[in-house]
């Protein structure tokens, strides 16, 4: 059964120095909350995987937590570049980025294949891309009924998983809507999992019995954070605040600017940006 | 006479054009968002539109900002995860048209998205690949929307993160490549499709306005054009009303914020 923990208490015991860490949520869902209280605790040497970095990751990379990075789109949806991002990987501030790369289709099985207890995942994927050629962990294998040639990466088992997941109850039980993205796969594939939540509720009320739940004994721990996963959004609870995405660019591109930004929304308060 | 329209209007509403009611496209962000939304919204509006979030036959009101708003899990038959969307609805070759885009492309098609620059020591870091380099693979056929550029349209990519003809000729066919690739690249300036053959990407039509000087200016390589040049008819007004009407709806969703 998951314990319920404040976010500080999660992460300060959950989360290590030098821990690889997936904080998962496809655009939708994304576990802010958790990375600036990671912030806050100034974490450091992490390895963070993540299939589309966003803004969280633009954070952390840019506050020196973060070592090496796994991830397969590094942009600001639909705005452009992720500067702290490119200024670590461009001009190693604050301090170099190695970078394992990969395609959403691979990084998806990756995940899968770690839910599912296997070494690697196949796939048909990477055919002629460059990729290959640049990522070591991008191989080849043979099928061994036909013959094929397929995509292998190795699968994905962080030490730590994090979401933010609409509500749970007092048993940890934990329910997910709308975009559901790779979250399921992401805490089954985790050593141990933390998933933030919106408010707990005496009864679950999963809406169909196909919904998405992660059973309490999925998860270590469970924190409250009302609006834990803005700027994205909670699907039912807060939509997506689109004029954030945007004015970040601005915010992000200049070093001082952004420290400050961090200083004023972040390191000064447990609350999350505006 | 049809109201004056910008190239970019026209570049949306070329590629909208070549969409059929039957098609399931895996569309990306920005202008494929909205060449597929204008699709649905005039001469196309039974067609299957999937974003890469997991939404499948998502018939949004305002064109997302990002590849999983809520607007499209709202407006979506039904949402599924992203391992799933993947696997079974890309991989498993249920997509028909895949849409792709990138910072460059060359003459055979192949897209870069990832580096300007060495890979290990990139002048320009771009956001990567994403769902592309297997869109590019598992789609039955790849339109294009680029704005051409002499930058963008270069006489070789620094890196190939999609995988569009190869070096040319039958280079998909060699490597296991069991779908069409790219079929249509479509412009500000024109739309080009690959030469049968040697699938080198040639000028079929000329978007109105524009001359052979402007398309070889705007092109890194000796740029071909068919014998029989087309005129891009200019847009209609349905389709440009439609399209602003669109584009002020999204703008206004935008600047609210939560």
């Amino acid at each position: 059964m998951a314990r319920l923990l404040s976010l500080h208490d999660a992460i300060e015991e959950l989360v290590h120095d030098g821990d690889t860490v997936a904080m998962e949520g496809f655009t939708h869902l994304i576990p802010f909350a958790a990375g600036h209280e990671m912030v806050r605790q100034r974490k450091r040497d992490l390895t963070l995987v993540r299939m589309t970095p966003d803004l969280v990751y633009d954070q952390l990379i840019g506050m020196g937590c973060v070592r090496r990075l796994v991830f397969s789109w590094g942009g600001n949806p639909g705005v452009g570049s992720l500067h702290r991002f490119r200024d670590a990987v461009e001009r190693g501030w604050p301090q170099p980025l190695e970078i394992e790369e990969h395609s959403h289709a691979a990084m998806a099985a990756a995940y899968a294949a770690g839910a599912g207890g296997l070494p690697c995942a196949i796939l048909d994927g990477y055919l002629g891309s460059d990729l290959v050629r640049v990522n070591p962990n991008i191989r080849s294998i043979r099928c061994p009924f036909t013959g094929r040639a397929l995509a292998a990466v190795p699968a994905i088992r962080p030490d730590v998983t994090i979401v933010h997941a609409q509500r749970a109850d007092r048993e940890g039980n934990v329910l997910i809507e709308g975009i559901v993205g790779v979250q399921k796969e992401a805490v089954l594939a985790a050593g141990r999992a933390i998933v933030t939540v919106e408010e707990v509720v005496e009864r679950l009320r999963p809406p169909s019995p196909n919904s998405v739940v992660l059973p309490g004994w999925t998860v270590a721990a469970v924190a409250v954070a009302p609006g834990g996963a803005r700027p994205s959004y909670a699907h039912g609870y807060y939509r997506r605040d689109n004029a954030f995405y945007t004015a970040w660019d601005a915010i992000s591109r200049d070093r001082e600017r952004f420290a400050a930004w961090m200083r004023e929304h972040v390191l000064s308060g447990p609350e999350g940006p505006p | 006479m049809t109201a004056e329209h910008t190239a970019s209007e026209m570049m949306t509403i070329a590629a909208a054009r070549a969409l059929t009611n039957d098609d399931v496209c895996f569309v990306g962000i920005g202008a494929p968002s909205a060449a597929c939304n204008l699709a649905r919204l005039t001469h196309a509006p039974g067609i299957t539109l999937v974003y890469e979030s997991g939404t499948l036959a998502t018939r949004p009101d305002v064109l997302p900002l990002s590849i999983g708003d809520g607007e499209l899990c709202e407006t979506a038959l039904t949402t599924v995860s992203v391992p799933e969307m993947f696997a079974y609805w890309l991989q498993g070759h249920r997509i028909t048209i895949g849409f792709l885009g990138g910072a460059q492309i060359d003459r055979f098609a192949n897209l870069n998205s990832t580096v300007i620059g060495p890979y290990a020591e990139p002048r320009t870091r771009l956001p990567g690949g994403g769902g592309a380099p297997e869109i590019a693979t598992s789609c039955r056929q790849v339109f294009v929307i680029m704005s051409q550029t002499a930058r963008s349209f270069v006489s070789e990519v620094d890196f190939v993160t999609s995988f569009g003809h190869g070096t040319g000729g039958d280079d998909r066919r060699r490597r296991g490549i069991t779908t069409a690739g790219p079929t249509l690249v479509v412009t500000d300036l024109c739309t080009l499709r690959p030469e049968p053959g040697t699938m080198e990407l040639v000028v079929t039509s000329m978007h109105e306005g524009t001359t052979r000087a402007d398309v070889e200016a705007s092109t890194g390589w000796p740029v071909r054009f068919a014998d029989r040049l087309e005129v891009t008819p200019p847009p209609a007004e349905v389709e440009l009303s439609t399209l602003r009407e669109l584009q002020a709806r999204t703008a206004a969703a935008h600047r609210g914020g939560s």
